[in-house]
């Protein structure tokens, strides 16, 4: 029995489409999900493979039915097609119906736009400063003087408004499984929102071109629960308080001795887990990072002043192996001159 | 030797590089004096800035790109009506500047194919990099400028310049003309193209290596980019002058010399979508050259566009560049696709024997795409930091943009369905292109969604996006368009077989090389890094083998040009029984195009009418009794 050739490709479609949105559904496109922008996001995502399969299935399906039905048989070298020039209704439908879907998906991105986006009143506000090649936070506190860190901590189920600058060039705050993004730019402020919602470890990735160390300027967030947040923000706060024990040996050159040594030691340790560990890897702190040289083996033997010249002056000396201009050189400014000491101390310490 | 120095020619060009450069050298170091900078003659970097501009103006005058106009202006006798500069007879014509606007057609098609396949193996080097995480064959300083100097040489002279070749070639004959409306203007774009390729190329061997700030450069990244930025800030104006200088020359050669009888609804679409892209590429195109002046001025000069430090006293706007950047670069992309979907209408519409399916629909919607296409530039830039609002009517217009598209897409279909259908190699990449471009089109309104958008911004996503688009889309027509005239440019048949093994290869190694770069993106991984995470691994490698096999692909294509070209069967003036003014003489056609000037007295799809002629080689008043009246009374449109 030969069904007419468009009722048949009818079928086809149909079975190919439902097949095809299923596997789109079926498949999990996306890496972990720990946000409430994810939701919304990730359904206008499905909802658009619905739309789209149907739409490549019937270019796809119409293609391979001209070539079967259609194709030049033996004999028909000098045939032509019959001479059709148009048809006015079927141009109005190809036309009228992709502009209602397209406009229908626009008012849907939109309203999840909206949504994504939402204001919320009890918001918590983190400042996000981009740098060749790593990312700074800053929590401002009530009444307070802010906490400065290179590690973001956000507790889980608060909104959160990332409010994003740039010290050198265009760089983008990325959290994958918050789903959002924005430009850090130079000279303007930018905003964007994130309700993390589930306890765990994200990356944080640059996504905008932004020099030699553009691939190794990943970090990570770590949502936390609230009480967790609470006491990480005090610890953030402690090291403030032991400043004036710090501050007696800071014009000491590094040559902390004795008792104050031990705690200058563990100043540079937090410091050191905070500002250097998504970068360097060291066993004696727990870090992990694998964009710069692996300071367990590499600091082996070196004296203080050579340490205290690698954080202030990264370019000075290079691992081999290891690239110039990718580590950030205005340590000295971003970090205190206790943590700077307190970094050598510590680091002379283990490299021993 | 004077007399070859004194010559127009490849000698005098070298001696007037040199001398240009002297020049250069001579002008920074009595600027600097002035100026009382220090190392006023020894400055390294401000004399290649300076010659990069200088020295190819002064190599052009050399070649003779300028004699005509010199001797001209200066009152000396031209040397206008002897066609010493026409045509080639042999191999060493095409290695100067030439008149001809079918000599001009294939120089610009080699050429580009040669950056084809320089830009292609940059991509190899970039795969071979990626095959694995970590960093196994370059720095990421290189590695940078890799996929940087790759996207420039495909995207500036790859795709945009071989569409114009093809069209230079195709299009005088297409409208029955003698040649282009400024065959001089011509041969200087032409001429204008190899530079802006050396000097993209050359900038590996710049200090600090190759401008590594992407093809899309943007502030303040590429304004403090070592010496090699600045070959890419400089090339690009001059392909873009290239772009420019063409596309006005299609436009009066498309409005003025026309042959009789050859209304505009009588034009082959490959001549409307060439007219709707030479629009935009003279509207867009000078906004590339103000960014890039812009960030020269910025870089050389101090000048304060993009440098936007408040806190140091600088207003400059970071967002400006993007802005003015992407209001070209968006146009650009029709500009590299629009000739494309005219090649594949004249494709179609033979291969399948019928007329083109909604011929004034498909002539409408070209221009529909023209206009859209200047109102959806910030959709490169929702997650900019712009204003939000412009977010919301840019994902409109480019949802919108997709109906026109789409328009074209059905039409095509419509053309196909009941023909008789030859799937030789032309077709065949038509009908790839039709599936791949598809795709494309299908993200590109995914990625109009704001929301999704913001996701996968700067991701792998936009990397299958674009491939798909100008690899799958732009790409393929290029190869049906190369292989459908072929026979046309050089008197020659191509291998069939060769042809469909490359094809299909093509076809199935693109497909397996850009679909997982969909899957990377979704997942989470960023675009234009060296290195990344352990997760991506698996499907990288994947990536990595089949970019070699779509690589080694390219190969049979050029052994079976190369090889056709010299002995392949003798081709006949029209083997595809095509119906329009380019098949109607010899292959490859006389130097004048045509002997007697054509009169067209019909649409140029007419296949299935019986007797329907396009153009008939007699006067309009020895026409008329004769042939006109079976056309007029057959069923065309009006």
């Amino acid at each position: 029995m030969r069904r007419h050739p468009v009722a048949q490709m009818v079928i086809v479609g149909a079975i190919a489409s439902a097949i095809g949105i299923v596997i789109a559904l079926v498949i999990d496109w996306f890496p972990a999900d720990a946000a409430e922008q994810a939701g919304p996001i990730d359904t206008l995502y499905d909802v658009l493979m619905i739309v789209s399969v149907p739409v490549f299935v019937l270019v796809t399906t119409v293609t391979l039915f001209a070539v079967w039905r259609f194709r030049m048989r033996p004999g028909q070298e000098n045939e032509d097609g019959p001479p059709i020039h148009g048809n006015t209704r079927l141009e109005v439908i190809w036309t009228a119906v992709p502009a209602i879907l397209l406009v229908s998906l626009c008012s849907y991105a939109y309203a999840v736009l909206v949504d994504i986006e939402e204001k919320h009143d009890d918001q918590l506000v983190v400042h996000v400063t981009g740098q060749q090649f790593a990312w700074r936070y800053r929590y401002p506190q009530p009444g307070g003087r802010a906490i400065e860190t290179t590690a973001l901590v956000l507790p889980k189920d608060r909104p959160v408004l990332f409010k994003v600058h740039a010290e050198d060039v265009i760089h983008d705050f990325w959290v994958p499984a918050f789903r959002v993004k924005i430009d850090a730019v130079p000279g303007i402020t930018t905003e964007v929102r994130a309700t993390p919602t589930k306890l765990g470890r994200y990356p944080v990735v640059c996504a905008e071109l932004c020099g030699l160390g553009h691939a190794v300027m990943r970090s990570s967030v770590r949502v936390v629960t609230p009480a967790a947040y609470d006491r990480w923000l005090q610890e953030q706060t402690a090291p403030a308080g032991g400043e004036a024990t710090g501050g007696a040996t800071a014009g000491g050159e590094g040559e902390a001795g004795g008792g104050g040594g031990a705690d200058l030691a563990a100043l540079g340790r937090e410091t050191f887990v905070s500002n250097c560990g998504s970068c360097h890897t060291l066993a004696d702190a727990g870090t992990s990072g694998a964009a710069g040289p692996d300071l367990t083996t590499a600091l082996r033997g070196q004296d203080e002043a050579t340490l205290r010249e690698d954080i202030v002056a990264p370019d000075a000396r290079i691992t081999e192996g290891y690239q110039a201009g990718v580590m950030p050189d205005n340590f000295a400014e971003t970090l205190s001159a206790e943590q700077i000491d307190g970094l050598v101390a510590y680091l002379a310490s283990v490299s021993r | 030797m004077t007399a070859k120095l004194r010559a127009p020619g490849w000698y005098r060009s070298g001696l007037f590089l040199l001398l240009g450069i002297a020049f250069s050298w001579v002008l920074v170091g009595v600027g600097r004096l002035a100026m009382d900078y220090p190392n006023a003659w020894t400055d390294g970097e401000a004399i290649t800035t300076v010659s990069l501009i200088a020295a190819p103006l002064f190599f052009l005058v050399g070649l003779g790109c300028f004699d005509y106009w010199f001797y001209w202006a200066s009152g000396r006798p031209t040397r206008a009506e002897d066609h010493s500069s026409h045509g080639a007879e042999s191999w060493k014509d095409y290695f100067r500047v030439n008149t001809d606007h079918k000599v001009i057609g294939i120089q610009y098609i080699c050429t580009s194919f040669f950056f084809m396949f320089v830009g292609g193996l940059i991509a190899m080097l970039m795969r071979a990099e990626l095959a694995q995480p970590g960093m196994q064959f370059v720095d990421t300083a290189t590695f940078n400028g890799l996929f940087s100097v790759h996207a420039a040489l495909l995207i500036f002279l790859f795709v945009i310049p071989i569409f114009a070749g093809i069209a230079n070639y195709v299009l005088p004959l297409m409208i029955g003309a003698p040649d282009m409306a400024f065959p001089r203007l011509n041969a200087l774009s032409f001429w204008l193209l190899p530079v802006a390729g050396v000097m993209l190329s050359a900038s590996f061997f710049a200090p600090g290596g190759a401008f590594a700030s992407g093809w899309t450069a943007y502030a303040p990244l590429s304004t403090e980019m070592p010496l090699g930025q600045v070959f890419f800030t400089v090339g690009v104006q001059f392909a873009g002058a290239a772009s420019i200088a063409t596309a006005l020359n299609f436009l009066v050669t498309i409005i003025t010399m026309r042959a009789p009888g050859m209304s505009f609804f009588r034009m082959p679409l490959l001549v409307w979508a060439n007219f709707a892209t030479s629009l935009l590429v003279v509207i867009a195109t000078p906004f590339i050259a103000a960014s890039q002046f812009f960030v020269l001025l910025d870089r050389a000069l101090g000048f304060n566009f993009f440098d936007a430090f408040v806190g140091a006293g600088k207003d400059g706007s970071v967002l400006m560049y993007q802005h003015v950047f992407w209001f070209y670069s968006h146009p650009a992309v029709y500009i590299m696709m629009l000739p494309g979907f005219g090649i594949i209408s004249e494709i179609i519409s033979v291969k399948a024997r019928k007329p083109i399916f909604g011929y004034r629909m498909m002539a409408f919607s070209l221009l529909a795409i023209v206009v859209l296409g200047f109102t959806v530039w910030a959709h490169h830039m929702f997650v900019s930091g712009m204003h939000a609002w412009i977010r919301v009517p840019m994902m409109i217009t480019t949802a919108i943009i997709a109906v026109p598209t789409g328009i074209k897409i059905f039409s095509w279909l419509a053309t196909m369905w009941r023909g008789v259908l030859r799937l030789d190699t032309p077709m065949l990449f038509a009908l790839g292109f039709l599936t791949t471009f598809t795709l494309g089109g299908i993200s590109g309104v995914m990625l109009a969604m704001i929301p999704f958008d913001i996701y996968v911004s700067d991701t792998y996503f936009i990397v299958a996006h674009i491939h798909y688009v100008l690899f799958g889309g732009s790409m393929l027509t290029i190869f049906a368009g190369i292989y459908y005239w072929f026979p046309k440019m050089t008197g020659r048949m191509y291998d069939e077989r060769l042809g469909k093994i490359h094809f299909w290869a093509t076809f199935v190694f693109f497909n397996v090389t850009f679909a997982p770069m969909h899957l990377l993106g979704l997942d989470g991984m960023p675009r234009r890094v060296a290195d990344y995470a352990e997760q991506y691994a698996t499907l990288n490698l994947l990536v990595t083998i089949a970019s070699f096999m779509l690589g080694l692909s390219m190969l049979v294509f050029l052994y079976n040009m190369v090889a056709s070209w010299r002995g392949g069967p003798r081709a006949a003036a029209n083997p595809w029984r095509a119906l329009t003014l380019e098949w109607q003489v010899s292959s490859p056609p006389p130097i004048f195009n045509f002997d007697a000037v054509p009169t067209v007295v019909g649409g140029p799809y007419e296949y299935g009418v019986p007797g329907a002629v396009h153009g008939i080689f007699q006067s309009p008043a020895e026409a008329k009794p004769t042939t006109a009246g079976s056309v007029a009374t057959s069923p065309t449109r009006e």
